[in-house]
């Protein structure tokens, strides 16, 4: 197919500069090939403005803006490492670090887990149909704007909402609560929200995966006779470990870059006890206007997703 | 085949346990929804008398129809240009392979898992200054930028895979590059270049914090921006919110409906790749 659509289109751009062409052919000097290099630079120089302007420069002044202390308006003043200082010494400050990688367990591992558990069953006893339903259903909360799962969930957690409902149905009432208003559930609770989020996104990248694991593993497992936990732990999971890096890649940046979820439904309270980084930058920077200890918090935040992210990236690639 | 019965049908209630747990808060939504605006419902019981006209409420004081339009005209504007600039510069690295290449994939790559909360506060001083803060550009620039890692990574996957073959025939016949890339090379990348659309469209359509920070005025922002904004003025009237974050979500799920084998297969294939 590629073969014929190839030789029409070398026939009409012959037809179209075959005086060019031979012009062109003979001139195999550096003045040539120098030319080339200036085109094709030419051809990734949008994007490469578009990127560096409105991307890396940023980025650079974040790294900028956070040696200085700056209310926006005011001259900057030279302040070294202090906002750094402030950032580890301040528990408010640092806390958000710390709500950050407790969240990074509740999106990635839970989905993680429960993705491959799902992704398993539904291989075994659900290819057909069924499956692909299951598979678009759950899909389905990773297309929503992440606010609207906020607003969703915000209600669905608060003392009236659903889940309340449900477990006062269930005999419960002791534990109902307004969940994201409480000090040591709120944060729990956002990440909840996280795991109905990301869940699909895992499960579905991980069938995608076991689908590609060759059957013949599976059907002679079967013959000898393997339960579900001896096809699940010798087959599924250490065939998956590609899968299984990216959906960490993708789910650990989610949890430490948190923003749209936690500043819909808790804005970071109660307290302090669901402030992320994300957040915590905003409310710096656009209500209190400290802009340097907002961007020390920003360079740490890149640079703790690359910590994490880099060796996820190296362990998962390694091993495929 | 040796799976029993037993397991077929404990495997399947689970799996419908767990649709159910996606699906319930929709419903959930819907049924408060229904409910007199200012009344504090239950969960999921249904109305006595389904308030319908929430929705028509909802759908003015969320100003819906500007809405539609803003979101609409800054997917229109950021998806066709980044499109077109990644998928040049991924030709150019991947396919041309020009002196360089290497270090700009490594310059794209370096943004990929960029938080966006590392450059947002510069971003909102730097369109101040140059005088496109608040306006219809003050989210579509920023995002273009920010879609390049991702889509020259992406493209350049295609163009990586494509035989050198194409290229060099072309050259002999005397194509130029523009030429080469127009008609030749981009035909052939059409199915990446769908996924990429599709994908940068839900996305920008989703886009929170860029809108939230970098646009004043709900009317003027994305579709999510808006909803966060509308959140904050009936944060205590739950059946108008439901109400409205319903008539925010119906373009989204239509969406999803008719393009759901794509959508789907765009994002995993990007996370794989990403």
């Amino acid at each position: 197919m590629p073969v014929s659509k190839k030789s029409i289109m070398k026939s009409k751009l012959k037809s179209d500069n075959s005086p060019v062409a031979s012009s062109l052919s003979r001139r195999n000097s550096s003045n040539g090939i120098r030319r080339e290099t200036i085109i094709g630079w030419l051809f990734v120089l949008p994007a490469l403005a578009f990127y560096l302007f409105f991307v890396i420069f940023p980025l650079i002044m974040s790294v900028r803006y956070s040696f200085f202390n700056w209310n926006g308006i005011n001259e900057m003043t030279f302040v070294g490492l202090k906002n750094y200082i402030t950032v580890f010494k301040v528990p408010n400050l640092f806390g958000t670090i710390i709500n950050a990688f407790q969240l990074v367990i509740y999106f990635s591992v839970f989905p993680v887990g429960i993705g491959l558990l799902i992704a398993s069953i539904i291989h075994r006893v659900a290819s057909g149909k069924f499956g692909e339903i299951a598979r678009t259903i759950l899909f389905l909360p990773q297309i929503i704007p992440l606010v609207a799962a906020g607003i969703i969930w915000g209600w669905l957690l608060s003392s009236s909402g659903l889940v309340n409902e449900i477990l006062r149905g269930l005999g419960l009432d002791a534990i109902t609560r307004a969940w994201l208003g409480d000090f040591t559930w709120a944060l729990p609770a956002v990440g909840f929200i996280g795991v109905w989020v990301l869940l699909g996104f895992c499960t579905l990248l991980l069938v995608t995966g076991i689908n590609k694991i060759d059957p013949s593993l599976y059907e002679s497992a079967r013959i000898d006779g393997a339960t579900w936990w001896n096809e699940f732990t010798s087959i599924t999971i250490p065939l998956l470990k590609n899968e299984i890096g990216v959906c960490l890649t993708v789910t650990v940046t989610n949890a430490l870059a948190a923003f749209d979820i936690v500043y819909v439904t808790t804005a970071g309270g109660p307290g302090n006890a669901t402030s992320v980084p994300g957040v915590q930058i905003y409310i710096l920077a656009f209500t209190q206007q400290r802009i340097g200890l907002a961007s020390a918090l920003a360079v740490l935040l890149m640079i703790m997703v690359l910590i994490v992210v880099i060796p996820i990236q190296l362990l998962s690639k390694e091993s495929a | 085949m040796k799976i029993s019965r037993g397991e077929v049908i404990l495997g399947r209630a689970f799996l419908l346990l767990m649709m159910l747990i996606t699906v319930l808060p929709f419903i959930s939504i819907f049924t408060t929804a229904l409910y007199p605006s200012g009344t504090i419902p239950d969960g999921l019981s249904w109305p006595d008398n389904p308030q319908w006209g929430n929705f028509i409420t909802a759908f003015k004081v969320a100003n819906m129809s500007t809405l539609l339009k803003s979101s609409l005209s800054i997917v229109l504007m950021v998806v066709p240009i980044a499109l077109l600039i990644s998928t040049m510069a991924a030709f150019a690295i991947g396919q041309l392979r020009i002196p360089g290449a290497n270090f700009l994939l490594f310059l794209f790559v370096f943004g990929l898992t960029l938080p966006m909360g590392g450059i947002i506060v510069p971003l909102y001083y730097m369109e101040r200054a140059i005088g496109i803060y608040n306006t219809r550009f003050a989210i579509a620039l920023p995002l273009i930028a920010l879609y390049m890692p991702f889509s020259v990574y992406w493209m350049r996957t295609h163009f990586v895979n494509m035989p050198y073959e194409i290229t060099e025939a072309a050259q002999v016949d005397g194509a130029n590059t523009w030429d080469l890339f127009w008609r030749i090379h981009l035909p052939l990348a059409q199915a990446p270049i769908t996924s990429l659309g599709i994908l940068m469209s839900v996305w920008t359509w989703n886009q929170f914090l860029l809108a939230l920070v970098l646009v004043e005025n709900p009317a003027h922002r994305t579709m999510a921006g808006a909803l966060g904004a509308f959140q904050g003025h009936y944060a205590n009237d739950v059946p108008l919110l439901c109400a409205g974050t319903i008539v925010v979500l119906v373009p989204t799920l239509v969406i999803f409906v008719i393009f759901q084998r794509q959508i789907i297969s765009a994002m995993l294939q990007g996370a794989i790749k990403g």
